[in-house]
């Protein structure tokens, strides 16, 4: 164990204390895409094909969260006992989107509100062989998990 | 110009479980149809199915397929595929064709049989399909509904106690309505006693899906009259428009919305019925009942707001005065709605021109809604597929 990879490559940094998402930004209408857009801009008055790699706002607000109370199907890898988990929808201000995650867990919906701030942090989605697979979740700035 | 067309016949066949070829679901629905419209299988010129993708080759050419199981006539044919809309995408193309006066009867019709279980994607590790990556983190299509849901209780204050209603009263509506899969008179404590899937919503609040069929025979104006049926029901309007950049709402199966920095943020569901208004000439002061998607029950509250009929948040304190009930000022989902019948996906959306098509005759035995005049549909599945379809006396 210790060996720590991303789940899904490419898709965020693994910095420890402050990783992002990354997306891109289409270099001539400035419109931002997670997951990454890298051949043809889908605004219909842009005709771009050019576009840059950029870090995602760290922080934002919840637009709105719900849990997963029955365990998801393949290809979530489940654990041996499967406990509900808190999912958060947040909209990035200066991206002016809305990406889904889950939750850190210890938060549960009744601990959350629409508009509440919340940063992205590095957590595990599940282990194996090769060591703890990391995804990006959703963690509350202001510290009130429990 | 007068788009209208008419509604000659409609047919289903019983929604549930039945776990045999979806061939003979759609077969029995056309019968159906063909014999409510009292004309013959050889008057149909064109003949229109809405595909399914989970009965392998026959269900991509479900057009032909159900053709040639009624007997090959000669009609010319197509196959509509559109996730959830395909049922309305279907009936588009047979409006066109009659429109341009390329046909004069037309039968539409849709059928599916569903596996037992959840529905999940391919396997292997393919993180360019959003649907595989949303299941890998956990996020399956209950999510989505749960989204939606929290975000009306803390926007407006609705309650769970508020969705356990609205699955009440279509349990109610559904009850004696013969089509339907589930006849149980549900009540709130039934609902509260279901298992919790996506907060708020448990299982109850959440529709099934199922085996079921419809068929929908149409026609010109002209012929309608020339067979003794110009007072039939008629379909003034069809939408199935696409979403417009940049989509406001996070929709199955994405895990991320567009972003508005260049073109301002739009409601997919808010759009789908403007063109329907639009097209029919009508508004939603007309309406007179509304059968909508409710995928969950809260999801009819939000379908309510986006048809304008009720400002954006009233929707619930509607539902709480009886109003959207059968014998209420605006009844929602009177034929049952998609927590009686579970969702049959190419059949669902002919399904709720079915019951529209019924309540303007007045034939809604046990839910009909008196002196109904104009009726408006609205479904949405998948990857941008949506439909809005109004029916009029």
């Amino acid at each position: 164990m210790g060996n720590k990879s991303a789940a899904i490559e490419g898709w965020y940094s693994l910095d420890e204390e402050r990783p992002h998402l990354i997306g891109t930004q289409c270099q001539s209408c400035q419109t931002y895409y997670f997951p990454k857009q890298s051949t043809f801009c889908r605004n219909p008055d842009c005709q771009s094909e050019s576009f840059e790699e950029v870090p995602l706002s760290r922080t934002g607000t919840i637009w709105s969260y719900t849990n997963a109370g029955y365990q998801p199907p393949e290809p979530f890898v489940a654990p041996e006992n499967f406990e509900p988990f808190t999912i958060a929808a947040v909209e990035l201000e200066r991206e002016k989107m809305i990406v889904l995650g889950q939750m850190i867990s210890g938060v549960a919906p009744a601990d959350l509100k629409v508009g509440d701030k919340v940063e992205l942090v590095m957590d595990t989605l599940y282990s194996n062989e090769d060591g703890e697979k990391l995804i990006w979740k959703w963690q509350p700035i202001t510290g009130a998990t429990s | 110009m007068s788009q209208d067309i008419a509604i000659l016949g409609v047919g289903l066949h019983q929604w549930g479980k039945w776990g045999a070829n979806f061939v003979e679901y759609g077969v029995k629905a056309a019968r159906d149809a063909i014999a409510d419209a009292g004309i013959d299988w050889r008057d149909v010129g064109f003949v229109s199915g809405a595909g399914t993708v989970r009965c392998g080759y026959p269900g991509y050419v479900a057009g032909a397929t159900f053709a040639q199981a009624l007997g090959w006539q000669g009609a010319e044919v197509n196959t509509s595929y559109a996730a959830c809309a395909s049922g309305s995408q279907a009936l588009a193309a047979a409006r066109s064709k009659i429109l341009s006066g390329a046909a004069d009867v037309a039968l539409v019709v849709g059928a599916d049989t569903t596996p037992k279980g959840f529905l999940k994607p391919a396997g292997g590790y393919r993180p360019e399909d959003p649907d595989w990556v949303r299941f890998h983190i956990g996020i399956t299509n209950p999510t989505y509904f749960g989204l939606y849901a929290r975000r009306r209780m803390d926007l407006y204050g609705d309650t769970q106690d508020d969705f356990a209603a609205v699955k009440v009263k279509n349990a109610k509506h559904g009850y004696h309505n013969e089509y339907t899969r589930y006849k149980k008179l549900f009540t709130k404590e039934d609902v509260a006693n279901s298992v919790m899937v996506a907060d708020p919503l448990r299982l109850m609040d959440i529709c099934a899906t199922s085996d079921g069929g419809a068929a929908i025979i149409i026609s010109s104006l002209d012929y309608a009259k020339k067979i003794g049926k110009g007072d039939a029901p008629k379909i003034a309007a069809i939408s199935t428009v696409t979403p417009t950049f940049a989509g406001a709402v996070v929709e199955m199966p994405d895990i991320a919305t567009d972003s508005a920095v260049a073109m301002d943020a739009r409601s997919f569901r808010a759009d789908l019925p403007k063109k329907a208004y639009e097209e029919a000439g009508i508004g939603p002061e007309d309406i007179s009942l509304a059968e909508v998607y409710d995928l969950s029950t809260a999801l009819e509250l939000d379908w309510m707001e986006d048809l304008q009929l009720c400002e954006r948040g009233e929707a619930a304190s509607l539902l709480r005065a009886g109003e959207t009930t059968v014998g209420g000022r605006i009844p929602i989902n009177a034929s049952g709605g998609l927590a009686c019948f579970g969702e049959a996906v190419p059949a669902q959306a002919l399904m709720q021109v079915c019951e529209l098509t019924w309540q303007m005759r007045g034939q809604a035995k046990g839910r009909q809604v008196e002196g109904a005049k104009v009726g408006i549909t609205a479904n949405q599945g998948l990857f941008g597929h949506g439909s809005s379809v109004i029916v009029k006396r």
